[in-house]
């Protein structure tokens, strides 16, 4: 699999991480060598294996549907830039 | 060449739990903004999710319910994107391992058949939170209450071809889901959105034309609207020569149009992977089965019994069953008052009208069951007349009491006193002579078209309250007698 700077750009805008222009070409030669990676694991045949989802072999537990959780809104908007009405408050965002 | 269209939904239920999917926040309606968001719901660090035993069950149920495949192992996945109701920058979601795989229904149409419609999966989700972009001059305000309530979102296969169809699927979906009781329907509070996938080709073509995606509909009557008006656009934008955009589109229910939604199209890439937060689901068949031989009463199984119970025709069973709570009302109603035929006629007829006046469903009725089958004893046992019992009807509406009391207070008890009614009858023929000499000098055959003038006399005459089929059978005969 081959990428380009613009296939660089992209997932660096889709994953909204500021890049530097002049770093493009490194992270094209990084992220082309983990790919050439995969690409190697995938010369493997691995008929008949199922999918691993995830690599601790266990299942999920459950948990009960009980309230368990209190109104902490005071408490957890101390983090927040900006607060209103009880709203958190972020740039206008409408597409 | 004729046109045809072809449909798929995608339903969101939210699921009747308590607390969040992956939380134990609460779920419930009309909280103060960001009073139940927790660490969890805002994904602060730290933070891991936990799944919910009752989402996972309701889930199954639904599956068991249309008889689908259960998936014994599934997988949350992440669909990444960017946005502010979104805290995680990630819907926890199912994409390659639903919990819910191919299923089937049957709808009922207009006419009384059915047509069956595939159901592709069902996968659990949760849902994001609340942006509030008109409050604020330059900032959109965030409301996470919202974040993190289960869905189960429900893909149909593109078996649709009109918007009747769509909505009788819909219909169909929403009456499942509330009679096994995992999702309350509430539409006006999103708790079911629907999501309507269109597209037209010539009838014939096998192959799908581009489709586009008009999103978050929340009433039936807006999905049949959103369908016609979609297939009319495409239709128009192909016989001109055009292409249809493959979009996301907003219905707008004021001017009754769908529109873009996006003003640049970015291609969707959500980079979807299995959550490493969250470990694959495993069920048992014993599991399953449990949940299967539990289930609810379903819609169709309902109409059936319906019919075979309460002698209901195809059309009134299946309305009378669709929805859990009225299906219930109505088997109260008709075993109190011991007449299902009537039961079934007033509750099809003036007591859903006034729902639908009111905008109020079953459950909010000011007339409960016991109340309303005592109304339909008086109409049986002739106490009141039809239209009497219409005048009890409102005022018990607007809890002036209960029938008894309303029939004494507004005096609307019906005459069935044979003497009274035969001196009422003779008073109002003694009074139109003119009207009695033109039945006298009809033709026979056109004399029975003229005895309503005088039956509104009579009724007139009496308030309202001479038994009409008594009326008649005394009046016809003692006009007859004059003739001789």
């Amino acid at each position: 699999m081959s990428l380009d700077n613009t296939d660089v750009e992209k997932i660096a805008h889709l994953a909204r991480v500021d890049i530097e222009p002049k770093d493009t070409p490194e992270y094209l030669k990084n992220i082309t060598s983990i790919l050439d990676l995969v690409d190697q694991m995938q010369s493997v045949n691995t008929e008949g294996v199922d999918p691993l989802s995830h690599p601790l072999d266990a299942v999920q537990r459950l948990r009960a549907d009980d309230v368990t959780e209190s109104n902490q809104r005071e408490l957890l908007q101390t983090v927040a830039p900006a607060v209103e009405e009880g709203l958190f408050l972020v740039p206008k965002v409408i597409d | 060449m004729e046109w045809e269209a072809v449909i798929g939904l995608e339903i969101h239920a939210q699921l009747a739990t308590k607390t969040k999917i992956f939380s134990g926040a609460s779920t419930a309606f009309g909280a103060q903004a960001n009073t139940q968001a927790c660490a969890i719901d805002l994904a602060l660090p730290g933070t891991l999710p936990v799944f919910n035993k009752q989402a996972l069950e309701m889930a199954v149920m639904f599956g068991t319910a249309i008889d689908a495949e259960i998936g014994k192992t599934s997988v949350f996945d992440r669909k990444n994107y960017f946005y502010p109701d979104s805290p995680k920058g990630y819907q926890t979601s199912q994409l390659f391992y639903p919990i819910v795989g191919q299923g089937e229904l049957d709808i009922n149409l207009q006419d009384g058949s059915t047509k069956r419609i595939g159901v592709t999966r069902a996968h659990l989700e949760e849902d994001a939170g609340k942006s509030l972009h008109e409050k604020f001059a330059d900032m959109s305000g965030i409301d996470l209450n919202r974040a993190g309530t289960p869905l189960l979102e429900i893909v149909s296969d593109p078996d649709m071809r009109s918007a009747e169809e769509a909505v009788a699927y819909a219909k169909k979906i929403h009456s499942i889901v509330t009679s096994i009781g995992i999702c309350d329907g509430n539409m006006a509070e999103g708790s079911f959105r629907v999501d309507c996938n269109v597209s037209v080709r010539y009838k014939g073509e096998s192959e799908f034309g581009n489709r586009t995606e008009t999103k978050n509909i929340n009433s039936f009557r807006f999905i049949e609207k959103a369908i016609k008006g979609e297939i009319i656009r495409q239709i128009e934008i192909l016989e001109d020569g055009g292409s249809i955009t493959q979009e996301t589109r907003l219905y707008d229910a004021e001017k009754d149009e769908t529109r873009s939604m996006r003003s640049k199209e970015e291609a969707n890439d959500y980079r979807y992977f299995p959550c490493p937060d969250l470990l694959p689901i495993v069920i048992e068949d014993e599991y399953i089965e449990k949940i299967r031989n539990n289930l609810p009463e379903l819609p169709d199984a309902r109409k059936q019994r319906f019919i075979e119970q309460y002698q209901l025709s195809n059309n009134d069973a299946a309305t009378l069953s669709s929805n859990k709570d009225l299906a219930a009302y109505y088997e109260n109603v008709a075993q109190d008052c011991n007449d299902n035929k009537l039961a079934a006629n007033w509750m099809l007829g003036e007591f859903s009208k006034v729902l639908n006046q009111h905008d109020l469903s079953i459950e909010q009725s000011p007339v409960d069951a016991q109340g309303f089958a005592l109304l339909l004893k008086r109409i049986k046992d002739d106490t009141i007349s039809a239209s009497g019992a219409k005048k009890v009807f409102e005022a018990m509406w607007n809890n002036e009491g209960n029938a008894d009391q309303i029939i004494e207070a507004k005096g609307l008890k019906q005459v069935s006193d044979t003497g009274a009614i035969e001196a009422i009858v003779s008073e109002v023929i003694a009074k139109s002579d003119k009207q009695v000499q033109q039945y006298i000098a009809a033709e026979p055959e056109k004399r029975g078209k003229m005895l309503g003038f005088f039956m509104g006399q009579i009724m007139k005459a009496s308030g309202g309250k001479a038994n009409p089929g008594q009326v008649q059978s005394v009046l016809k005969p003692m006009l007859d007698a004059m003739c001789d």
